[in-house]
């Protein structure tokens, strides 16, 4: 009997194993055949625009004449502004929530930020072109985008920012204040030298998603394809002119927009990249400190 | 007489500090308010303009077929509802079993072995997809040969979730006690049957949480949708065939139109989905807040 036991184990643990295996493989299957099928789809237009895909600013489809340079232009200052808008009052927000909030505000505060995280992408554009561009004068522009992904990736920053900041072992934050140090000294002195990788990472990482976001900015930006430095200009982003161009779109033009899509999917993953190796490097070396 | 003048000297020094502390505490408390003003005045906007539009046409707004013509005034968004519920429905039943199972991998066989770090790696990689390169991808690979159908946009949203179900559930993994796993090998239970009745009972209420949030937002997507979904106006309660649409899909189209009336829809839809996401919310904090693992 206890043979018998043994071998069936055995074979439905083999089983079970082999199983959890392949659902991990999937991750890369489904890499692999993004890679794949996306690059293939896209090589048509590579081959006919060669390198000036990236370098040229010109957008036409009826001269089949493809140039995403306007369209990365667009992509990067839309996601510029809304870091620019955002980053110093999410930080702002991080601290208050974990080092200055009595501690019956804090409670709610994380629980509202970490709610707000979830309102759907839609639903800030849909403000942005109802209400945001038409009663602030503001218009259809770089800087509507800016402002609404901005808002869109506050709450994520803050998230992820005060989970940072949280781990700042209070016996640091202790010793600041003993040797006499005020509320922002210690901030300065314990707080941010200890979270700074961590908050980096956070900050790469919204920036990530500002710049892959389509809907809010397919609905404010513009639809524009032009290079301008003036953020009240109309513009154009990457997964803004795929989303809007695509019902409409030839053989050629559709090839085109996925050598869109496989830029900003390259650009989102070295973002994505290099904050994941800061977060982890700061993680080592923050839990290297309190071993 | 020296002594008080010196003390008086020490007290001087740290007011000015002290006022500069005080100073940037209120810098950051006027952060707070420039973070939460427009961030209410989005939840207010829906909440009225929404609220108005689901109270007029309550309860037609829910059950009621989308106008064909966008400009005709009245409800519903009742199409949009079942097409949002099939094709969230669709993607947590494809992602989290193959998520969990994933991160089973990971945590109880791979460890550290070079193949593990390889499927981590690729799992951040994952994240980090734009949503419409998704929704571009399965269009390619599903659409394009089968035709739209909610399971196309349940497929696309399965690949958006797979990563984040993975991540979640590895950590709440690395939260199980080993000498939970050792008593139930102690007790001549295999490797399997340990993961399956001992580790992931134990950690199943982090898993549910993690995975509801992941849900949350697979919910609010709207760019994987519109190339795998289509556009219908009509119920389609059919997961594999024929176009559908989905509550985020009908904001989108209708946010862009000059009448009143169809905004006026993008707004009920607005609020009818911003609930949907935060009651998924609610649910996934209940779970970690009572049964949650001690760290």
């Amino acid at each position: 009997m206890p043979l018998d036991l043994r071998s069936k184990g055995d074979s439905a643990d083999r089983a079970f194993r082999w199983t959890a295996i392949g659902a991990g493989a999937l991750v890369l299957v489904v890499l692999g055949l993004i890679a794949i099928v996306m690059t293939s789809r896209a090589a048509p237009v590579l081959g006919r625009m060669g390198l000036d895909f990236f370098s040229d600013s010109k957008w036409s489809a009826p001269e089949g004449h493809y140039g995403a340079l306007s369209f990365i232009f667009g992509t990067l200052f839309t996601a510029t502004i809304a870091i620019a808008l955002s980053v110093p009052v999410s930080l702002g927000v991080a601290l208050f929530v974990t080092n200055i909030a009595p501690p019956w505000l804090k409670k709610p505060m994380v629980y509202m930020i970490d709610l707000l995280a979830v309102v759907p992408s839609v639903v800030f554009g849909l403000w942005g072109v109802l209400v945001l561009s038409q009663h602030f004068g503001l218009g259809r522009s770089f800087l509507t985008a800016g402002i609404i992904l901005g808002i869109m990736i506050t709450p994520i920053i803050t998230s992820l920012s005060r989970e940072v900041i949280e781990t700042t072992p209070a016996s640091d934050k202790e010793a600041a204040l003993a040797l006499g140090a005020t509320r922002w000294e210690m901030i300065g002195a314990a707080v941010l030298p200890h979270s700074k990788g961590g908050l980096v990472g956070a900050v790469m990482l919204g920036l990530g998603r500002a710049m892959g976001e389509t809907i809010a900015a397919a609905l404010v930006i513009g639809s524009a394809a032009q290079i301008s430095l003036n953020p009240f200009a109309s513009g154009n982003s990457m997964p803004a002119v795929i989303a809007n161009e695509w019902g409409e779109a030839d053989e050629m033009h559709k090839s085109a927009l996925i050598a869109l899509a496989v830029t900003l999917f390259l650009i989102t993953i070295i973002v994505n990249l290099v904050a994941t190796w800061i977060v982890q490097r700061s993680m080592v070396r923050s839990r290297g400190v309190s071993a | 007489m020296m002594p008080a003048e010196t003390s008086l000297d020490l007290r001087a020094k740290p007011s000015w500090r002290s006022t500069k502390s005080a100073l940037m505490t209120g810098l950051v408390i006027v952060c707070v308010i420039a973070v939460l003003v427009p961030l209410i005045a989005v939840v207010y906007s829906v909440i009225t303009r929404g609220g108005g539009t689901v109270i007029k046409e309550f309860p037609d707004f829910f059950t009621k077929e989308i106008p064909l013509v966008s400009r005709r005034a009245g409800p519903g968004m009742g199409p949009a509802i079942v097409g949002t519920l099939l094709v969230t429905l669709g993607a947590t039943f494809i992602a989290v079993p193959l998520g969990i199972l994933g991160a089973v991998y990971l945590h109880e066989y791979g460890g550290k072995s070079f193949f593990a770090k390889l499927v981590r790696f690729m799992a951040t990689v994952m994240t980090g997809v734009p949503s419409i390169v998704m929704g571009l991808f399965i269009y390619l690979l599903w659409t394009m040969r089968f035709g739209y159908s909610a399971f196309g946009g349940a497929l696309a949203l399965a690949c958006l979730m797979l990563p984040v179900v993975i991540g979640s559930t590895e950590q709440m993994l690395k939260l199980v006690p080993s000498n939970l796993r050792e008593a139930s090998y102690a007790l001549g239970a295999s490797k399997s049957r340990t993961i399956l009745t001992v580790v992931l009972p134990a950690a199943l209420p982090g898993i549910v949480s993690g995975s509801l949030l992941a849900i949350a937002r697979a919910a609010g997507e709207t760019a994987p949708l519109l190339f795998a979904v289509g556009a219908a106006t009509a119920y389609n309660p059919h997961l594999f065939s024929e176009a559908n649409t989905a509550l985020s899909v009908q904001i989108f189209g209708n946010a862009t139109s000059s009448f009143v009336a169809a905004q006026d829809r993008a707004w009920g839809a607005a609020l009818t989905l911003m609930i949907v996401a935060f009651l998924i919310t609610f649910v996934a904090r209940a779970f970690t807040a009572r049964f949650a693992l001690k760290r």
